[in-house]
C-alpha cells in the first residue's frame, strides 16, 4: 500500500484528485482552508495503489506519494 | 513507485492561478521533463504577460518576462545570446496566435532553435475570458455572448495547419485533462528539449488546457469539455517530427 502525503495548506479545492483517483482515496472535506477554499481530505478506509494520477493532475503540487 | 514534487518547482511560494487551472499542471510537466533529462540548470524561460506570467512563481528557473505576444521572438534572442541555454517560451493562445502570430510564424520560418509551449485555453484568460483566436465555433465568451459566429468572427486558428509548410523541427498538440494526457505532454516536452540540445530547430508544443473560471464550469466539467469538444476541434498528436535532421 502506497502512502499519500497531502499538503492541504496549498489546496485550492479543485477536486481534480477526487475525479482521477481510481480508488476514491480523496473526498471533499466540507471545511474551508487558509485560502478560503473547500479543501480535500483523505478517506482512511480506502487504500492507495500508488498509480500517481493525483500527483500528475494536482495543479497546486499538494500531493506526493511514498512507497 | 514514488512520486516526488520535482526540485524545480518552487514550494516556498504559490502561483495565484484559479482552482483547476491547467497552467499549474503544465509547469509540473515542464519541471518533470527537465529533471528527467538532467538539464534543470540550463533552462531559461521567457514568460508572457497573461496567466502564464505566474509560472515564475511556480518554477525556479531563470526567467524573463517578454512583451505580450513577443515572447517567442524574445526567446529567440535569448537563445542567440546564450546558445548553451535551453530556452523555453511560454505564451498563451491569445498571445502566440493573435498579437504575436508574426513572432511565432517567423520564428518557425527561421527555424529558431527554441521550444515554445503554447497554453491553449480558447480564451483570453487574465482579462476576463474574451474571445481568442482559438475560441471554438459557437463558443460563448465574454465578447461573443451568443457564441462565436464564423461569418462575423472568422474561423479558429489551427496552428498545425498554419505551420504545416515550414521546416520546423517538432510540432505537437497535447492536453492536460487526464493523467495519461499529462504524461504525453511531459514526453512531448522532453522530446522537444532533446531536439533543442541536438540543434534541430524550432519546436512548438500546444497544450489544450482547461480554464474553469472563464468557461463557467467546474474543474471536472472543464476537463470533460477538453475531451468532448476542444480536442475534437483541435485533434491531439504529433504533426511534424523531423527526427535527427540537424539544421
Amino acid at each position: 500500500m502506497a502512502k499519500v502525503k497531502l499538503d492541504t495548506s496549498r489546496c485550492k479545492g479543485c477536486f481534480l484528485c477526487v475525479k482521477v483517483c481510481p480508488k476514491g482515496v480523496f473526498v471533499p472535506s466540507k471545511e474551508l482552508g487558509e485560502k478560503g477554499f473547500e479543501m480535500v481530505c483523505m478517506d482512511e478506509s480506502k487504500e492507495c495503489v500508488g498509480c500517481g494520477s493525483c500527483f500528475k493532475m494536482c495543479p497546486d503540487y499538494c500531493i506526493e506519494i511514498e512507497e | 513507485m514514488e512520486f516526488k514534487i520535482p526540485h524545480d518547482i518552487d514550494m516556498t511560494q504559490q502561483a495565484s492561478w484559479c482552482p483547476g487551472c491547467g497552467h499549474g499542471i503544465i509547469c509540473h510537466a515542464i519541471a518533470q521533463a527537465a529533471e528527467e533529462l538532467g538539464v534543470s540548470d540550463r533552462i531559461v524561460t521567457v514568460d508572457d504577460v497573461a496567466c502564464g506570467q505566474f509560472a515564475q512563481y511556480a518554477l525556479k528557473y531563470n526567467s524573463i518576462m517578454g512583451a505580450h505576444g513577443r515572447v517567442v521572438a524574445t526567446a529567440a534572442g535569448v537563445k542567440r545570446a546564450r546558445p548553451d541555454a535551453l530556452v523555453i517560451s511560454h505564451p498563451g493562445d491569445g498571445s502566440a496566435y493573435s498579437i504575436g502570430i508574426e513572432s511565432t510564424l517567423y520564428c518557425a520560418l527561421r527555424n529558431e532553435n527554441i521550444l515554445t509551449i503554447v497554453v491553449n485555453n480558447s480564451v483570453f484568460g487574465m482579462t476576463g475570458g474574451q474571445m481568442s483566436p482559438t475560441s471554438l465555433v459557437g463558443m460563448k465568451t465574454a465578447t461573443s455572448p451568443f457564441g462565436r459566429d464564423p461569418k462575423k468572427n472568422g474561423t479558429p486558428v489551427d496552428i498545425t495547419k498554419l505551420l504545416a509548410g515550414t521546416e520546423m523541427a517538432y510540432l505537437a498538440r497535447c492536453a492536460v485533462n487526464t493523467p495519461a494526457n499529462v504524461e504525453k505532454t511531459k514526453n512531448a516536452i522532453k522530446k522537444a528539449l532533446t531536439k533543442q540540445m541536438n540543434g534541430e530547430g524550432f519546436c512548438l508544443v500546444e497544450v489544450l488546457s482547461p480554464c474553469p473560471t472563464n468557461w463557467g464550469m467546474t474543474p471536472e466539467q472543464a476537463c470533460e469539455y477538453v475531451k468532448t469538444t476542444q480536442s475534437v476541434a483541435f485533434p491531439l498528436g504529433e504533426y511534424i517530427d523531423r527526427e535527427g535532421e540537424a539544421k
